[in-house]
């Protein structure tokens, strides 16, 4: 993103753009990622209910996976999981099974 | 008032805090504000002070803050929210602004609350502003690399409160603030934790419902002060309530109660064993400040359970 | 003292784009009173109304808001009154409430000034129009009430608009410009303006106040930009900058307070066409043909214009050049107005420590320095902790300018006025 100048830019610092760090992928950070059986899963939302960077995806009530631009792979949701439907993997390995 | 927190409406709204701020991962204080912020629900006016989160959710021209949203200083954040719930009261009055319902709340960490903050937040809730001021406690100061505040546990390494040949770690036991913020005689105030969502959720429908200030104090684990595993911090926050280092309870308008008691009620030896911030204490020649912490847990548990009325 | 030479003027004589004016039609006819600088400010707030003031009682600044808060306790404004447990606490609301798009308005003097140093900045910062009725007053240690220039000074590069007010007219006449400056697009900086704490604020003089109609013709409505509470348009007011983007913020801030430059000479000239009484970024006495010139500000600028008279009885082509805006400083104005004399001597009622001059001084020599004019410049600091200046003892200041203009500067630059030594 090229940076702007101090006339292109608002006053005071101000940021309008709301809620315009989805651009910004935080799922680089990840060294595990998060698999999840959706056979084993129940929809109890709470991985949704813990996940620190809002990172589970629910469409219509339905969990539907993991948002991996945002998720930071902190394995919080695999640990709670009542159903121990998540596993973390590790992301290299998973980044070379796919090549 | 009925209190729906079935987690199947509410994850059809929308999170207030987006994806992609540059908190850690494991962080127990993005997890909060998604659950407070869901119980509040819109519309809402947010103020932070500088801290972890201030700095991780707006770094320019990124912010994640879905809501207005306003940071000024360290110390002040109770006192900017004030200025901006005084203003809609104000245009609400003189006719310039309908009355949308608009909420206030304030999220600082504990080092701006306990310490730097403290003189602020006593003048917003002596002068019963409405608003919700949320202290996110990580039991230190983070955003600066772990130094010790008033909010630091007995016997905790931080930075500024080393272990080493002449001392054990932190040498004074913790200020509670929740305690004289309920001596301000405010409506609500309440000690919760992020891992008991339904818990923290529903104090904070009551705190934002009551016609006046409210207080939460939230424990929110840092997996890089505490020294812990990042996915264990759920489990961290279980271990803080059932040592009873961290009890859960409320303050409806100067009566206090329990909202969970546990059972059985477990040796802060095992709080002490689970972070790296304690390993210290587990030679024999610090046993005995363990014993002294335990002992403290145990007097002020003792002191919560009377004012409770369960004792 | 300020009273009578402003009232044989038979008008405030101002320059604004380079032209003397002396307006004597004005839209409102004023209601005569008697009254302390610091009642006539707390008259003019009641008069604006602000949506919210956030105030916290300090010496002398305390009676502008015991009276108004009058004003709220008996309804006649609709002013939500914070009474905050500091000024720091005082600032920050301030900083909220503007945040939230209405109008607000604080006061304070010395430690309190200093205590809300920080916060000072982030309004600044964040291009909030905040009002403050700043009473000078010194700085502590040792411990003094008393007036001097010491805490407006010590915070001269928060990036807020200085003006200087030299009686109580004058306070209540900038009280209610200070609004539209602040609020006006090209600024929208906090702005304050300074009255001699004492002097100024507790002596009662004869003044005239506008009606109520023609103040709130003045100020209008404030629409904001930019609000905390418009779910419409969201913002997030005051993130973290990082080393890409702080300095450009700060390059806009520069840009805002130079076109501040502009605007109080606007602001001024329509002031005038309502109330007879114009005003600009600096006043001219007696300057067509002087030699001789002191330059000062506040209260001490009347003070001289008595001392002015009294030197031109005696032969001795005296001026003064009051200085009304001091932030931003009008250096090429000053410049072209003191370039020609033959000595100058600027007053200071405060101490830069360690620095070779006192602020104003450093001012007025660094625009000479940079426009390629150079009088001779002497630096009178005064009146610290509120130490006693009268006309005669500014005679003997021309007196000494005089004796410059014969023999040169024998001695340091930097004069200490009425210091027992």
């Amino acid at each position: 993103m090229a940076l702007k100048s101090w006339k292109e830019i608002l006053i005071g610092g101000m940021i309008t753009d709301v809620g315009n760090s989805i651009n910004y992928k935080t799922g680089d950070w990840r060294s595990y990622r998060p698999i999840w059986d959706d056979k084993k899963c129940n929809n109890c939302k709470v991985c949704w209910v813990y996940c620190p960077d809002g990172s589970i995806t629910i469409k219509d009530g339905v969990m539907i996976g993991m948002d991996l631009d945002h998720c930071k792979g902190c394995g919080i949701c695999a640990q709670e999981c009542p159903q121990k439907a998540i596993k973390m993997m590790e992301e290299t390995k998973l980044r070379e099974a796919v090549k | 008032m009925v209190l729906d927190l079935g987690l199947e409406k509410i994850s059809t709204e929308r999170d207030l805090l987006a994806p992609g701020h540059r908190l850690c991962a494991g962080c127990a204080e993005p997890m909060a504000i998604r659950q407070i912020l869901h119980a509040i629900g819109e519309p809402v006016v947010v103020g932070s002070s500088t801290g972890c989160v201030e700095v991780t959710t707006t770094p320019y021209p990124f912010s994640s803050w879905r809501v207005p949203w306003i940071h000024s200083a360290f110390e002040n954040v109770s006192s900017t929210i004030c200025g901006a719930e005084a203003m809609y009261r104000s245009l609400v009055r003189q006719g310039k602004m309908e009355d949308k319902g608009i909420k206030f709340v304030c999220f600082a960490g504990d080092g701006a609350t306990y310490d730097i903050g403290l003189q602020w937040i006593s003048g917003a809730m002596e002068r019963g502003h409405k608003f919700l001021y949320v202290c996110l406690n990580n039991e230190a100061y983070m955003n600066t690399g772990i130094q010790r505040s008033s909010a630091t546990p007995f016997g905790a390494w931080t930075t500024t409160s080393q272990d080493g040949k002449a001392r054990f770690g932190k040498r004074e036991h913790r200020k509670d603030v929740t305690a004289i913020m309920a001596d301000h005689n405010i409506p609500y105030v309440a000690q919760a934790s992020p891992h008991a969502w339904r818990d923290l959720m529903a104090k904070t429908k009551k705190a934002i419902a009551c016609d006046g200030p409210a207080f939460i104090n939230v424990l929110v684990p840092c997996q890089r002060g505490w020294r812990y595993p990042g996915e264990k911090t759920v489990e961290l926050c279980r271990l803080a309530v059932d040592t009873c280092v961290w009890p859960l309870y409320e303050v409806i308008d100067g009566e206090y109660s329990l909202t969970y008691n546990p059972n059985p009620k477990r040796p802060v030896k095992d709080w002490l064993d689970s972070q790296g911030r304690f390993k210290h204490l587990m030679t024999p020649e610090n046993a005995p400040i363990i014993d002294q912490m335990q002992t403290w847990v145990d007097l002020q548990w003792q002191r919560l359970l009377e004012r409770c009325k369960v004792a | 003292m300020p009273a009578e030479s402003y009232q044989d003027d038979g008008g405030d004589q101002v320059e604004g784009g380079g032209e003397m004016t002396t307006m004597n039609v004005a839209k409102y006819k004023g209601l005569p009173k008697g009254l302390e600088g610091d009642r006539a400010v707390a008259e003019a707030m009641r008069q604006m109304n602000p949506d919210v003031v956030a105030a916290y009682p300090i010496t002398p600044q305390t009676e502008i808001v015991m009276r108004f808060s009058e004003f709220v306790s008996n309804g006649e404004v609709d002013t939500e009154f914070i009474a905050v447990e500091s000024e720091h606490a005082a600032m920050s609301s301030c900083i909220g409430a503007a945040a939230a798009g209405g109008r607000v308005q604080t006061a304070t003097s010395g430690a309190g000034m200093a205590l809300m140093w920080e916060v000072l900045w982030v309004a600044s910062g964040s291009r909030l129009p905040i009002v403050m009725h700043a009473v000078n007053r010194s700085l502590s240690s040792p411990l003094n009430i008393h007036c001097d220039h010491s805490d407006t000074m010590g915070m001269r590069d928060a990036g807020w608009v200085h003006i200087f007010d030299e009686n109580v007219q004058e306070a209540y006449d900038s009280a209610i410009q200070v609004l539209r400056i602040a609020e006006h697009p090209d600024v929208m900086l906090p702005t304050l303006h300074a009255l001699d704490g004492f002097i100024i604020g507790h002596s009662v003089e004869r003044m005239e106040t506008l009606p109520d109609e023609a103040v709130k013709e003045f100020i209008g409505t404030y629409t904001p930009k930019y609000s905390l509470l418009d779910f419409e348009h969201p913002a997030t007011f005051g993130p973290m900058d990082l080393q890409d983007y702080f300095f450009e913020h700060k390059r806009q801030q520069v840009e805002a307070i130079q076109n501040a430059l502009d605007v109080i000479v606007k602001v001024g000239q329509e002031f005038g066409e309502l109330s007879g009484r114009p005003y600009g970024l600096m006043e001219e006495y007696c300057m067509d043909d002087a030699d001789y010139v002191l330059v000062a500000l506040g209260s001490t600028a009347g003070t001289s214009k008595v001392a002015v008279d009294m030197m031109r009885d005696s032969g001795v082509k005296a001026g003064l050049l009051k200085i009304r805006c001091f932030r931003p400083f009008p250096h090429k104005m000053v410049s072209e107005v003191l370039g020609k004399r033959k000595v100058v001597g600027v007053l200071d009622r405060s101490i830069s420590f360690g620095a070779q001059t006192g602020p104003l001084c450093l001012e007025v020599i660094t625009s000479f320095f940079t426009h390629g004019v150079s009088p001779k410049v002497v630096n009178y600091v005064y009146g610290m902790g509120g130490r006693d200046i009268t006309p005669a003892h500014i005679c003997e200041m021309y007196k000494e300018l005089v004796e410059i203009d014969k023999k040169g500067i024998t001695g340091p630059v930097q004069r200490f006025f009425g210091v027992r030594d």
